[in-house]
């Protein structure tokens, strides 16, 4: 391919030697502090999961093998937090795609207002994680929310306290967590839907295709690889995600809603067992992985067919 | 074949219904920070009594000010700023001709970088934060806003990266190309051709740096304890802890202040956003 690729610009072929030389000049400067900040940390980072490093002056580090991860396979706390971490990830990721897909497909319509609706749509990603969880603590206050006062006007219960309540603080904190993503999504979608050439939808019309045929048989599958893209990007982003949840609980109530990130956190900062902690990010780190690799060969596998 | 029947199979009430599904989701996105404003103006009496409006009665602006004062939101707003600019400033010159490099010269590098950019997503946050802890603490840059700006600006390289191969890639090679055989150098190329076309994707690309800045909270949590140098995000989150939970305008208020720059900065760029972003997915 390359010799087809020379063969064809030879005008290109002459620079070669020096365009290799201009493009580690170029790049040096992003590749230094990576190495250092990036590259470096990461490595050190799966590494100490293999030592009984803690924090403190004093403390001498030693390597302990896998002594972390037998630990950590009985520690009935971390598994119980990698649970609600799979159970936030995984609904905010599917509750987030819905209602995101609804919103693109209202905002990809001829509908007045639209304008306005595709500015409101973007207000959750131009508010930093915390404010967030500040405002939905205000928004589910027990006394003074407006949410309770609503459930009140209508003659619902209105004395939940949404946040307090282990039984209905994950879906409650679930739902926070789909309103906050919900722009990315949507937008990565839109651009999607208006990729889709029209033409194959007239043409299902002209076919006497309805319009939920028109979208699962035509408009679906076109749309396919930015799905694919966007929820498994959200999938990540959610599992790791954490101020939100940290400012919002702090993991609370009784840990219902200790995410994994957070419980590691504690680990590490609070406790001071950074070998522990690095061991469970090894751990999420390879159960995360290998879901995607399963998912995405997957969906690879159903594209060739 | 012009006059094609497009509302053929369409029922009569597909309109009102979109319009009430459009509804829905305006008040679900926009009501909580409608909330937010007009919570942030109303007196500790009127957020008390159980039958006051969503409005407040008068525009009065107490909590402002003794937000502003109580959560020490100035020195940390300044620091924000700060960390904010500094860090927009050095990712744009260094994602600049990285980016340029690595579309237009394609070596084995762009492979490697496509790689540590997805990687860099999926590693969780607490690997990379103890090292780093460790790390900034034996150079002495724990508690200070340099060591922040070091790791915003390794941690926001990868998407800037992303975002910019997108607009670098939408150039025409043919523009470069003539501007070479007019007897242009390549700086001058750069100069004169590649930047003015760059520069839109490259004012988004920055300010979405400069955003991913003004907002991270988790780095900042970590490497940050003296009280003189905390962010915004830091200095709300400890706000709540100490008095938030009874002062509700105030957290209001001071909320509101911390989002300002972000939300003007996404209404001024939000075409371009979108349009960047679609390049970014489909070129890169």
């Amino acid at each position: 391919m390359t010799a087809a690729l020379e063969a064809a610009a030879p005008r290109r072929k002459r620079r070669r030697g020096t365009d290799g030389r201009d493009a580690w000049l170029l790049v040096l400067p992003a590749l230094l502090p990576v190495m250092l900040f990036s590259v470096y940390p990461l490595v050190y980072g799966v590494l100490l999961g293999f030592t009984d490093a803690e924090a403190g002056l004093n403390a001498e580090t030693h390597f302990n093998g896998l002594d972390n991860y037998v630990e950590l396979a009985g520690n009935g706390l971390f598994w119980e937090s990698f649970r609600i971490g799979l159970v936030w990830a995984f609904s905010v990721t599917i509750l987030q795609f819905l209602a995101s897909l609804g919103l693109a497909l209202l905002l990809n319509l001829d509908l007045r207002l639209r304008w306005l609706a595709r500015t409101l749509a973007l207000i959750p990603w131009a508010m930093p994680p915390v404010i967030i969880a500040i405002m939905w603590q205000l928004m589910l206050n027990p006394g003074y929310g407006p949410v309770n006062r609503m459930l009140d006007a209508v003659g619902l219960p209105s004395d939940v306290n949404w946040l307090g309540e282990a039984s209905i603080a994950l879906p409650v904190v679930i739902i926070v967590g789909v309103w906050a993503g919900m722009p990315q999504t949507t937008v990565t979608l839109l651009a999607g839907l208006q990729s889709v050439p029209a033409e194959l939808n007239e043409a299902a019309a002209i076919d006497g295709a309805s319009t939920w045929r028109r979208f699962w048989h035509v408009t679906l599958p076109a749309l396919r690889p930015i799905v694919i893209a966007i929820t498994t990007l959200d999938l990540i982003w959610n599992f790791n995600s954490f101020a939100l949840v940290f400012v919002l609980t702090a993991g609370g109530p009784g840990g219902t809603t200790m995410l994994p990130s957070l419980f590691a956190y504690n680990e590490a900062f609070r406790y001071g067992n950074f070998g522990y902690a690095a061991a469970m990010g090894n751990v999420m780190v390879i159960l995360i992985g290998a879901f995607l690799l399963f998912y995405l060969r997957g969906q690879m596998r159903r594209r060739l067919q | 074949m012009t006059t094609m029947p497009k509302t053929v199979g369409r029922s009569p009430y597909a309109r009102p219904l979109q319009y009430l599904a459009l509804l829905a989701y305006m008040c679900f996105l926009a009501f909580p920070l409608l909330f937010l404003l007009t919570t942030a103006f109303k007196t500790p009496r009127e957020l008390q009594s159980p039958d006051a409006g969503l409005l407040p009665q008068q525009l009065n602006l107490d909590n402002f000010t003794a937000a502003i004062d109580k959560a020490n939101l100035y020195t940390a707003a300044g620091n924000s700023l700060l960390v904010a600019v500094t860090t927009t400033l050095i990712v744009t010159a260094v994602a600049l001709p990285a980016a340029y490099a690595l579309v237009r010269f394609r070596t084995r590098m762009r492979a490697v970088a496509t790689g540590w950019i997805l990687l860099s997503q999926v590693f969780p946050f607490i690997l990379i934060i103890i090292p780093l802890f460790l790390l900034l603490k034996d150079i002495g840059l724990v508690n200070t806003l340099l060591g922040l700006v070091l790791v915003y600006a390794v941690w926001s390289l990868p998407f800037s990266l992303w975002m910019l191969q997108g607009y670098v890639a939408a150039i025409p090679v043919e523009l470069e190309e003539a501007s070479a055989v007019d007897g242009a150098g390549r700086l001058k190329t750069l100069w004169k051709v590649v930047l003015p076309l760059l520069a839109p994707g490259l004012v988004a690309t920055s300010l979405f740096t400069f955003i991913n800045s003004w907002n991270e909270f988790f780095f900042a949590l970590v490497l940050i304890q003296d009280p003189d140098m905390q962010t915004l995000p830091l200095a709300l989150a400890r706000f709540v802890g100490a008095e938030g939970q009874v002062q509700l305008g105030q957290l209001a208020a001071a909320a509101l202040l911390a989002c300002i720059p972000s939300l003007v900065f996404f209404l001024l760029i939000q075409k371009r956003l979108t349009a960047g972003l679609l390049s970014g997915a489909v070129k890169g």
